[in-house]
């Protein structure tokens, strides 16, 4: 009887936890977005797909969801890539590829709103260092922020700056745990540089990649911290995320209903990264 | 960590393009860190202006700690990110070793839900966990900004990855010489898992030192506020564009941790290491 017990008083503590702030309001969200937003003297009240449709006519949602999957096409290939090249690059005989590692790595243990000041300052018109570079080149002034253009690609930046290191740690565990032995056959056999590369290494590195794949994913609904310094969603919403626009609603316009509806959303997305991860982690990465 | 590959080392020309390419791109991350050290580290005349010679202040440290609470902030953020990593790794131990050792029905299940929170995180139910906090009566206290994360489905993981390595004769030892549950998971499996709880400390302190929004939602006032927060209130409001000022109070939020990084670098990259591999 005891034993039987002892695993469920074990998990008691961390379950309770975790069903009142995981489970329960994933659940609620969807409930109370079924819900009109409570106003004073009207309680919330059952409203059916009221929300949805608003979400549909809704032109700022359909821009932060663009935006959003602008911001994932534009993050993920180039920080992966990136990521693969630094790993290689630490991973070989490189001169100071101590300091390398270094300075590739340093983005991820800085909180993301601090650097945000500093590419803030770094894009600011006139007196940043990016319009200094381009003065000097001789060419003509931008505010990279301020154009509905440019907003989203500055943006990207930042987050590929900030991610890329942190992905490199993966590949450069993996590479680590590839035997030599593979290389030295791979030459006996006459392979180039490159066919290693194409053929043993980057199938050999497909498990970290998926893995490192589904983070980034996370991460582009999830990053949105520098919006807050650098934009604020703006100008006109160009660079509005939907986990931005889901906090402006919630609690700038304080429409709960609405922003419940707009979390639905996000958890879909979530949902779908999850299928996916089930789909083709568990299946592909029989390598190890 | 050694170079593993001795074959396929690139021709004298592409190394040395490459090698380039490495240097170039090394630099292009350094660069906003070093052009902050820069305009913090000298008076506001030579924020935008590089010459040898500027002369170097720490006047705009002293500014910026006097303008705002930051010695609050460091308070609030150092007992949130200690009253954190204490509920994850407890109650992270506790359930780990539930699934790692224990046959029971539903453990399948039960494991499934918790790591259903490595893709729905708390960080995007920010509107539910809200109205919770304020029927619990804890909106604007630390407690608040940490509960959420109390129990962290990626450290359960990793911890029962971590017990089910143990060799499950030592547990039978223990357990003959009339040991308890508790007393053997403190005396067997938590001292062979020391690397995976220092790993884990690492990945959970540089978190939540750096996690903004949710602690933005649910705090409004200075005794609460952790580090983040505060930078955010301080430079988007109290400053104008004194960007002197705002980038020493920027590179002051983040030097506890870029310290702690630069003494034990080697740690930090193996702990990342070591989290992220499943």
């Amino acid at each position: 009887m005891r034993a039987r017990v002892t695993p469920w008083l074990l998990l008691l503590p961390a379950l309770t936890l975790l069903v009142a702030f995981t489970h329960w309001p994933a659940l609620a969200t969807i409930w109370d977005s079924f819900l009109s937003t409570p106003k004073k003297g009207r309680p919330a009240h059952f409203i059916g797909l009221d929300n949805y449709r608003g979400m549909v006519e809704d032109e700022v949602f359909w821009q932060a969801l663009t935006n959003n999957v602008i911001y994932a096409v534009g993050t993920i290939p180039l920080s992966i890539a990136l990521a693969i090249a630094m790993a290689l690059w630490v991973n070989s005989r490189l001169a100071g590829r101590g300091f390398l590692r270094l300075a590739y790595f340093t983005p991820t243990v800085l909180p993301m709103i601090a650097v945000a000041n500093i590419w803030l300052f770094f894009y600011t018109p006139q007196y940043g260092l990016l319009e200094q570079i381009t003065q000097a080149l001789g060419l003509p002034s931008h505010n990279w922020l301020g154009d509905k253009r440019t907003v989203l690609g500055a943006i990207i930046v930042v987050a590929v700056w900030k991610e890329a290191g942190f992905f490199m740690i993966f590949y450069l565990a993996a590479l680590q745990q590839i035997p030599p032995s593979l290389a030295e056959a791979a030459a006996l056999e006459g392979a180039s540089r490159a066919q290693y590369f194409r053929r043993v290494l980057f199938p050999l590195l497909m498990p970290t990649t998926l893995f490192v794949l589904v983070n980034a994913l996370i991460n582009s609904v999830r990053m949105v911290d520098h919006l807050f310094v650098m934009t604020r969603g703006g100008p006109d919403n160009a660079s509005a995320l939907l986990l931005y626009y889901i906090y402006q609603v919630g609690f700038s316009f304080w429409d709960t209903g609405y922003a419940a509806a707009l979390t639905v959303v996000v958890l879909a997305a979530l949902g779908a990264v999850a299928f996916f991860q089930i789909r083709f982690l568990d299946r592909r990465t029989h390598y190890q | 960590m050694t170079p593993t590959a001795t074959v396929f080392q690139p021709a004298p020309a592409s190394r040395a393009l490459e090698t380039a390419a490495a240097w170039l791109l090394g630099a292009l991350w350094i660069l906003p860190l070093a052009y902050a050290v820069w305009t913090a580290f000298h008076p506001a005349a030579y924020s935008t202006r590089f010459e040898i010679g500027a002369p170097l202040s720490v006047q705009n440290f002293v500014n910026a700690w006097h303008a705002a609470p930051f010695a609050r902030y460091f308070l609030n953020t150092t007992l949130l990110v200690a009253m954190v990593l204490a509920a994850q790794l407890v109650l992270g131990t506790l359930a780990a070793y539930a699934l790692a050792r224990f046959e029971f029905r539903g453990r399948d299940l039960v494991f499934g839900l918790i790591l259903l929170q490595l893709m729905v995180m708390p960080d995007v139910l920010i509107v539910e966990n809200y109205r919770t906090m304020n029927a619990l009566g804890l909106r604007d206290t630390i407690l608040a900004i940490g509960l959420p994360y109390f129990a962290s489905a990626f450290g359960i993981f990793l911890l029962r990855q971590t017990f089910k390595t143990v060799p499950k004769e030592l547990d039978d030892a223990a357990r003959v010489e009339g040991a308890s549950a508790l007393q053997v998971l403190l005396k067997v499996y938590v001292p062979l898992a020391k690397p995976v709880y220092l790993a884990y400390a690492l990945v959970s302190v540089s978190y939540h030192w750096n996690n903004f929004l949710w602690p933005l939602i649910v705090t409004n006032s200075v005794e609460t506020r952790p580090l983040t927060v505060g930078l955010q209130v301080f430079s988007s409001t109290d400053q104008g564009v004194d960007w002197s000022i705002i980038t020493a109070a920027t590179l002051m939020t983040s030097a506890p941790l870029l310290v702690g990084f630069l003494l034990f670098q080697r740690q930090f990259v193996q702990s990342f290491m070591r989290a992220g591999i499943r």
